[in-house]
């Protein structure tokens, strides 16, 4: 059984992942870059990451959403964070990744963020 | 009282939710609390990661080798691989502003962020050892 599940829904030319359960060191992290790619395969760079329901990040995992957002940046597009747990807020801040990321609670600020 | 425990993983990608799961067990059996064992969790993960990949190289004839110890109030916690050395001073900082993109070299950030003492020593016979310790 995967540790992570990835299902994607479209809001105007915002797509959004919403993610669920581990993205740690192996399977976690591979699906979410393998998400990420074939998204911007199709063309699809304005990305959401609805990070809500994922219970467990590592390094790893942290590691893989910075490759994403390098990867969607290097396309022209912008790839931001919805609903982050406390839990990887703290990992986040530990990392100085705020700083980087666009992150937001609620998903109607995020969406419109894009415009 | 002093609880022990000690087990070896194969240097595979899995042993790092295997030991994860150990270390969970243990720390319950021990009477610690979700967010004492959440700091585990997260140090654990990342040394057994670290030890597979850069340790032991995913190397499965090496194993990486766990010890868990709790007396009063001190979680003990070591982790040792049986690769060729390491030094922690050589990663670069992943909080500077020019590593801040990179995808990797975040986990002893995270080690020395949820432990109260991290250290790193070489073992006898080989390999590195690191120890982690967290006081209730």
């Amino acid at each position: 059984m995967s540790d992570i599940n990835i299902s994607e829904r479209q809001a105007g030319d915002v797509t959004i992942l919403d993610l669920s359960g581990k993205v740690t060191i192996g399977e976690g992290s591979v699906a979410l870059r393998s998400a990420i790619r074939r998204l911007l395969d199709e063309g699809k760079n304005k990305i959401l990451l609805n990070l809500g329901s994922v219970g467990y990040i590592d390094s790893s995992g942290i590691g893989e959403l910075v490759s994403s957002f390098t990867a969607v940046n290097k396309e022209g597009g912008s790839l931001k964070l919805l609903n982050l747990t406390q839990k990887i807020q703290d990992l986040l801040a530990i990392t100085k990744l705020l700083t980087v990321f666009d992150v937001y609670d609620a998903e109607a600020e995020a969406l419109a963020s894009y415009n | 009282m002093t609880l022990q425990e000690v087990f070896n993983l194969p240097s595979r990608i899995e042993s790092v939710d295997e030991a994860a799961s150990k270390a969970d067990d243990f720390a319950k059996k021990s009477g610690l609390g979700d967010d004492f064992i959440s700091s585990i969790d997260l140090a654990v993960r990342e040394s057994v990661a670290n030890a597979v990949k850069h340790g032991n190289k995913f190397d499965e004839s090496k194993v990486v080798e766990i010890r868990l110890s709790r007396s009063e109030s001190v979680f003990e916690m070591s982790v040792r691989d049986f690769g060729t050395g390491f030094d922690p001073e050589e990663i670069p900082d992943p909080t500077d502003p020019a590593n801040l993109l990179k995808a990797s070299g975040r986990g002893i950030l995270f080690m020395r962020a949820f432990m109260d003492e991290v250290e790193w020593v070489n073992a006898d016979g080989g390999g590195t050892i690191v120890r982690m310790v967290k006081r209730q």
